[in-house]
Order: C-alpha cells, then sequence, then structure tokens
C-alpha cells in the first residue's frame, strides 16, 4: 500500500503535466507564431481557432500544481520556493495571454496592445516553463527537507537551453494546430513553419540528450549502464522515426497527421525526461516516497480522482466535437 | 532599508488574493443569473431574454477571465510564498484544493466554451444547460474553498503529529464548525453583489431612456433577489458571528473593540482603538450593545481582548473597522431592498425616478462589503495561519524579502493594468448594451439629441 500509492500518483501527476503540456501547448504555441501573420484577420483566426478551448486546457495547469500539493506537499515545498521568479513570471505571464482573449474581441483601439500582450504573455510563459523544467531536472539544493539555494540557482546555460527548447517545441504544436484547424495563408504559412520548427525541435532534444548524461552522471547511469541500454534505445530510434513521419506527412500535405506526430513526439521528449529523472520528484535528494502525503490523504484523492478524471475527459471530449472542423478566415464562433 | 520578509509576504497574498475574490464575488451570482434568464428564454420563447443572457454573457466573460488567471497565482502562491504551511496542511486541506479542481473548475472553464461560443452550433437547451453548469460549478468551487478556508480558522477532525497535522476524520474535516455558516454567509453574498450590477445597469438604462424593457426586467429580478437576500443575509450574518464567537472569541473581541471582558460589551458606532493603550478613543457606543447582539441579553459577559496577551491578538484596527464597513453596507442594502420591494408593491418602481438615480450608482456596493468580510476574517485569524496549529510568522517559505518585494510591485502593475482596462471593457459594453436593442439605441429619444453614450454605443457596435 505505502509502496504503490505515490507511483500512482506519480503517473497521474505526470499525466495532468502532460496533458497540460500538449493542450495549453498548442494555445501558447499560436501566441508564439501571431507575430508571423501577415494581418489582423490571420491573428483573428488563429485565436479563433482554440477561443472555445484555452480555459479548459490550461485548468491541467492547476491539476498540475494542485496535485503536486495534494499529493507530494515535501516537494511542492521545496520547488515552488526553488523556482520562485520563473513560477511566478510565468503566472503572470499567462494572466496576460489568458486576459488577452477576452480583451482582445471587445477592445476598438487598443486591440493591437492585447495582441502584443497575447503574443509576449505566451512566449514568455512557455520560456518560463523550460527554466522550470531545466531548473529541476538539473536539480535543486535541499536541507533538511527545505529549500537551502540561492534566488537564480535555477538561471544556468542549460536551464536557459531547456526554455528555448520549449518555446520551439509549443511553437510545433501551435503550427500543426493551425495545419489542422484553419484554412486559407494562415494554414499555408502554419505548414511552412512547423517544417522549419520539426527541426529546431530535433536540435533542441539532441542537445538536452547530450547534455544531460555529460553533466549529471545520475543520468549516464541511467540511460548507458546494462541492461537499461537494451531496454531503451528504441526511444531514441523512435523520436528519429516520429519527426521522419511528421516531415513527409507536412510535405505531403496531410491536415490531421502532423498533429498527432507532434504530440508523440513531445510524449516521447517527456517520456525521456522521466527515465532520467524517475523516482526523484526533486532530483538529487527528494524521491516520491519521500515526498508523498499522508497515506490516508492520497487514497482519499485517489477515490474522487479515478471516477471524476474519465468524466472530464469525456466532457472535454465532447466539446473538441462540438468546435470540429476547419475555421475559415473571417470565421470565428463569437 | 530592512523589511520584514513575513510582512511581504502577507502583504502580496492579501493582494492576489483580494484581487480574486471580487471576480467570484461577482460570477457566482451572474452565471446564476444567466442561467435563468436562458430558462425563461427556453419557457417563454420570447428572445429578447436571450439577447439579455448574450449581454451579461458577454460581461460575464471578460469577469470571468480575470478571476481564472488570478485564481492560478494562487494555487501557486501556497507554495512560493508559504511552502510550510503547505506541508503543514497539505495532507489535510490540500484534498480540497484538489476536488475543487476535478468537480468545479473543469466543469466551469470547459462549459463556459459552449456557453460563450456555442450560440450557433448547439441547440438552446444546450446553451441553457451549460449555463446552469457553469453557475453549479462555481457554487461547488466556493464549496471546497471555503471549506479548506474555514478549517484554518476552525480546525477539525485532524491529528498533529510532529509539528504536521495528519486526516482522521474527511467528515468532520470538510464541514469543519465554521464551514456552514462560512459557506452561507459567502454564496448569500456573491448573489446580493451581482443583484446590486443587475440592479445598477437596469436602473442605468431606465434612467437614460435607453433600453427601458430590459432595465425593467433587470431592475425587478435584482429587486426580488434583494429584498428577500439581504434580511435574510443579516441573520447569516448574525449565526456566523457566533459561530466566531464560540470558536475564535478573540477575533469577535476584535470586530468589536472589545478590551475587558468582566463588563458588557458596547456597540461602538465610532471609534478609535488604541491598541498600545488598550483603550477606545472617540467613541460613540450603544451601552451594551455588543452584548445583546452576541449573548442576547444585555448584561451578557463574552471575552475581551485583555483576556489574552497582546502577541496572541490580531491587529484590531483593520478588523474593527472592516467589520463595521461590511455591517453598515449590509443594512443599507436590506434598505435598498426593503424600499424597493414597497415600491414594487405601489406598482412604481420602475418610475420613481429618484430611486433609480440613487441605485444606478450602487454596483460597488456587494464588491467592498465582501472584501471588508474576508479583511474582518483573514485579519481576524491572526496571528496563526491555521487557528491553533500554525503561525503565520512560521509560515513562510525560505526565499529572500527581495524576491518577494519584486513580485509584489510586479503583481501591483500587472493587475493594476488588468484590472483598470477590465472595468473600462466591462462599462463600454455596459454603455453600448443589450444588442439587440440596437435599432432602439440608434433612434435617440423623442425630441431628445443623439447622447454621447449613444454615440459611443453605436460606435461600438460598428466597431466591434
Amino acid at each position: 500500500m505505502e509502496w504503490y500509492l505515490p507511483v500512482i500518483w506519480a503517473g497521474l501527476i505526470g499525466a495532468a503535466v502532460a496533458l497540460y503540456v500538449i493542450l495549453d501547448g498548442f494555445d501558447l504555441g499560436i501566441g508564439i507564431l501571431f507575430p508571423f501573420a501577415k494581418e489582423d484577420k490571420e491573428q483573428d483566426q488563429m485565436i479563433n481557432s482554440i477561443a472555445p478551448f484555452w480555459d479548459g486546457n490550461e485548468t491541467w495547469l492547476v491539476l498540475g500544481g494542485g496535485g503536486l500539493w495534494v499529493a507530494f506537499p515535501r516537494a511542492y515545498a521545496v520547488v515552488m520556493p526553488a523556482l520562485y521568479l520563473p513560477v511566478i513570471v510565468m503566472l503572470l505571464a499567462l494572466v496576460f495571454r489568458g486576459v488577452a482573449f477576452e480583451f482582445r474581441t471587445v477592445a476598438n483601439t487598443s486591440k493591437k496592445y492585447w495582441t502584443f500582450a497575447f503574443t509576449a504573455g505566451s512566449t514568455l510563459a512557455a520560456f518560463c516553463q523550460g527554466l522550470i523544467l531545466g531548473g529541476l531536472i538539473q536539480g535543486i539544493k535541499v536541507e533538511n527537507g527545505v529549500f537551502a539555494g540561492g534566488t537564480f540557482d535555477f538561471a544556468t546555460p542549460f536551464a536557459l537551453l531547456c526554455g528555448l527548447g520549449v518555446v520551439t517545441g509549443y511553437a510545433l504544436l501551435g503550427a500543426c494546430w493551425l495545419v489542422m484547424k484553419t484554412e486559407g495563408p494562415v494554414a499555408q504559412r502554419a505548414r511552412t513553419h512547423a517544417k522549419l520548427l520539426v527541426l529546431g525541435v530535433l536540435g533542441f532534444m539532441g542537445i538536452v540528450s547530450l547534455w544531460t548524461p555529460l553533466q549529471f552522471p545520475r543520468i549516464a547511469e541511467r540511460w548507458f549502464s546494462l541492461p537499461n541500454i537494451l531496454y531503451l534505445w528504441p526511444i531514441p530510434a523512435i523520436t528519429a522515426l516520429t519527426a521522419f513521419l511528421l516531415w513527409r506527412w507536412l510535405e505531403q500535405g496531410r491536415d490531421i497527421p502532423p498533429f498527432l506526430a507532434a504530440i508523440v513526439l513531445f510524449m516521447l521528449g517527456y517520456l525521456g525526461l522521466a527515465i532520467s529523472v524517475f523516482p526523484y520528484l526533486v532530483p538529487p535528494s527528494i524521491t516520491i516516497w519521500d515526498a508523498a502525503a499522508a497515506p490516508a490523504s492520497q487514497i482519499f484523492m485517489l477515490l474522487g480522482t479515478l471516477p471524476l478524471l474519465p468524466i472530464i475527459l469525456i466532457y472535454t471530449g465532447f466539446v473538441y466535437y462540438v468546435f470540429r472542423g476547419k475555421l475559415k478566415e473571417g470565421e470565428g464562433y463569437h | 532599508m530592512d523589511f520584514d520578509p513575513v510582512l511581504l509576504a502577507r502583504l502580496q497574498f492579501a493582494f492576489t488574493i483580494s484581487f480574486h475574490i471580487i471576480f467570484p464575488s461577482f460570477t457566482i451570482g451572474l452565471a446564476a443569473y444567466i442561467a435563468t434568464l436562458l430558462a425563461m428564454w427556453l419557457r417563454s420563447g420570447e428572445d429578447r431574454y436571450q439577447l439579455l443572457a448574450r449581454f451579461w454573457t458577454k460581461i460575464f466573460a471578460v469577469s470571468f477571465g480575470m478571476g481564472v488567471v488570478s485564481g492560478i497565482v494562487l494555487s501557486y502562491q501556497f507554495g512560493t510564498n508559504w511552502s510550510r504551511f503547505s506541508v503543514v496542511t497539505g495532507n489535510v486541506i490540500g484534498p480540497a484544493i484538489g476536488y475543487e479542481v476535478l468537480t468545479a473548475f473543469f466543469l466551469e472553464a470547459t462549459f463556459l466554451g459552449v456557453l460563450l461560443f456555442g450560440w450557433n452550433k448547439v441547440p438552446p437547451w444546450l446553451s441553457a444547460l451549460s449555463a446552469a453548469i457553469v453557475a453549479v460549478g462555481t457554487a461547488i468551487s466556493a464549496f471546497w474553498i471555503l471549506s479548506a478556508n474555514s478549517w484554518m480558522q476552525t480546525p477539525a477532525g485532524h491529528e498533529v503529529r510532529d509539528g504536521i497535522a495528519y486526516p482522521v476524520d474527511w467528515v468532520a474535516i470538510i464541514f469543519n464548525p465554521s464551514f456552514p455558516y462560512r459557506l452561507a454567509h459567502m454564496l448569500t453574498a456573491a448573489y446580493l453583489t451581482t443583484a446590486f450590477v443587475v440592479l445598477a445597469v437596469g436602473a442605468r438604462y431606465l434612467v437614460a431612456g435607453r433600453h427601458e424593457a430590459d432595465g425593467r426586467t433587470m431592475v425587478r429580478m435584482a429587486i426580488g433577489m434583494i429584498a428577500v437576500l439581504a434580511p435574510l443575509q443579516l441573520f447569516l450574518g448574525d449565526q456566523h458571528g457566533l459561530n466566531t464567537l464560540k470558536y475564535q472569541p478573540i477575533k469577535v473581541a476584535a470586530m468589536e473593540a472589545h478590551w475587558d471582558g468582566s463588563k458588557p460589551g458596547d456597540f461602538h458606532i465610532f471609534a478609535w482603538p488604541d491598541e498600545k493603550n488598550e483603550v477606545n478613543r472617540f467613541a460613540i457606543s450603544i451601552p451594551r450593545g455588543s452584548s445583546l447582539v452576541l449573548t442576547h441579553d444585555p448584561n451578557g459577559l463574552f471575552p475581551g481582548l485583555k483576556s489574552v496577551p497582546p502577541s496572541e491578538r490580531p491587529p484590531v484596527v483593520p478588523v474593527f473597522f472592516a467589520f463595521r464597513i461590511m455591517v453598515g453596507i449590509g443594512l443599507t442594502m436590506i434598505a435598498i431592498g426593503l424600499f424597493g420591494a414597497f415600491l414594487w408593491w405601489r406598482g412604481k418602481l420602475v418610475t420613481t425616478r429618484w430611486y433609480l438615480q440613487i441605485v444606478q450608482h450602487g454596483w460597488w456596493l456587494g464588491f467592498v462589503a465582501v472584501l471588508c468580510g474576508w479583511i474582518t476574517t483573514e485579519v481576524g485569524r491572526q496571528p496563526w495561519i491555521a487557528h491553533g496549529i500554525l503561525r503565520t510568522a512560521d509560515a513562510i517559505s525560505p526565499v529572500t524579502a527581495a524576491s518577494v518585494l519584486v513580485t509584489l510591485v510586479l503583481f501591483v502593475i500587472v493587475y493594476g493594468i488588468v484590472f483598470s482596462m477590465g472595468l473600462y471593457y466591462i462599462n463600454r459594453l455596459i454603455a453600448r448594451g443589450p444588442q439587440g436593442s440596437a435599432v432602439e439605441a440608434s433612434h435617440g429619444g423623442p425630441g431628445r439629441p443623439l447622447s454621447a453614450a449613444q454615440g459611443a454605443a453605436r460606435e461600438a457596435i460598428e466597431g466591434g
């Protein structure tokens, strides 16, 4: 009982974060790609394609953060102070991004400022999420179960690299979403962007895959010791294949498969990082068992989560079904 | 300069949570109002109810957006600013937050998408159902967050081992002693807040002679709500106060600025509590008024502030004044509601111009009352963050005062921009009015020149 509860919760929170990364990833990606639109109308088309979904998508972030507190309070209490600045700047960026959806539609002369707020907020939020990711992977200084490092410990070249990598990755998801959900010049441009972005994402994945084992012996041992390497070698191989297929489908003019391939690409990267870090929630010292909430609390929360999560997924799927199909230029749901 | 990190962390949290509570106070009631309008539309088949619902839905969307983004901040601030608190209480109130996300946030966020963007995609009953789901979602959200907050005030169903709280009885934790009172008091406050905004907007249209059919509907529905809920709120507040007296007597002593528990308490209409000398200055009081309210006996005794050392007392001045402002607004609400009901009974509600001219300016009453109520209960909880379990001073994160200060300044700037622009856009949506009445607006009244507001409304419609 005490052994597997934290494993289940690590899986559930991992799934919530994965869903957040995919779902809000394409929302943020559209904000990142906003400056490349040729005119106001194209930006309207881009933002309209995600307007009915973004709020539900962002809620997975609350589940990720709230879930971490519920299931692993000791990790939550170390990670948040350690990554204080990137977390709060991310939240402020998401404030601008979030209100820009509504403010853009009701503004007249000030619309351009909210267009900028949407782009800057999306890009900055994505970058901060990359900093948080990098900050976690490189490890946090902990003494007696409490964060014991400095304010800027997170700010390393590796974390900056992760920040740029996440911005590129979200832009790829956003571009593939536009290929799938829009028509006309927006979709055509997105297809061109997506091809460049695949190369960029592959580049960042390659650098992270080399950098982490070189700098962190624990990660090198995880991947390159026997027999691990025998089980793990298919992951980079499948990643390369997925990127190749994504490229080909974009070339062939397919609409839906590139988006699905981009999701798979993201999940493979995510899986790779999870393998590097497990079983630590706060490398290199706090494991999921160290950080776990009282078993009674984890069970009480699990009893509700098991029936509620599928229900949430069903009605989320229903809303995507209601707003299915492609959005033409000048078309909106308003 | 040397900054106290505890004070900065408290200021930051007070600022972000005060900003946040403004929006739920409004949207909890507004979602229910929109659902009611859509139900009336389905039942009567009259399109003006749908137009009115769509008008309020736009205002809802702007307010809800600000509520969502400021709420996400809070779910992370427990960790960034109060990491010791999140470790000590996480086992017990963490699940309340988790259940809030799972049972409320997803529901609200997802079905709001259908409500806002589905008018041409889904059948009318599904729009109405989505509004109802959003309304229920906001109320469920209030249920969980108030349960967690109430546990911090009146903890129950737990045991403390090595300084950490562990759950023993979940029913006792969730339905802790102050929770039912707080939930009833806050939900009623939220519906009243919305009713006063709807009343003010309806009165504004009637006074200006625009959108008069909609204005009449709004004023009548709002007065119907206020005439019932405002008096009920007095009763609920009284019950909540008695519950506080039982579990947090020193908070009540601060609310009443009652220093000496060996004498019956006066009700101070005005006073300046002097915390250093433990007396009230410039007091205008009703003798034994507090004893009568709190013990239902003019000679009744209740604990005074001097019964505990100063280190165990909350700051008296903010609690004392916030409580007075809240009660003053509550009594004003009762007067407005009952007088409005009287006018309605005489058939003069929508034609009594002086009354409408007053209430059109009353949109802020609920917001200020809610903020003052929260200041009363949260400042009154000090010096504890979780009553009897963890002191606020011991709850903070190991972060530097400079980090907290810098982010506090950023929060003030960002929220300042977002709030002022949000208010500006909401006001413009109200000036524009329900869109179906656009034709009526552009005629101008008989013999009356086109007003500036109508010009702005037309420009807004065309500029969309």
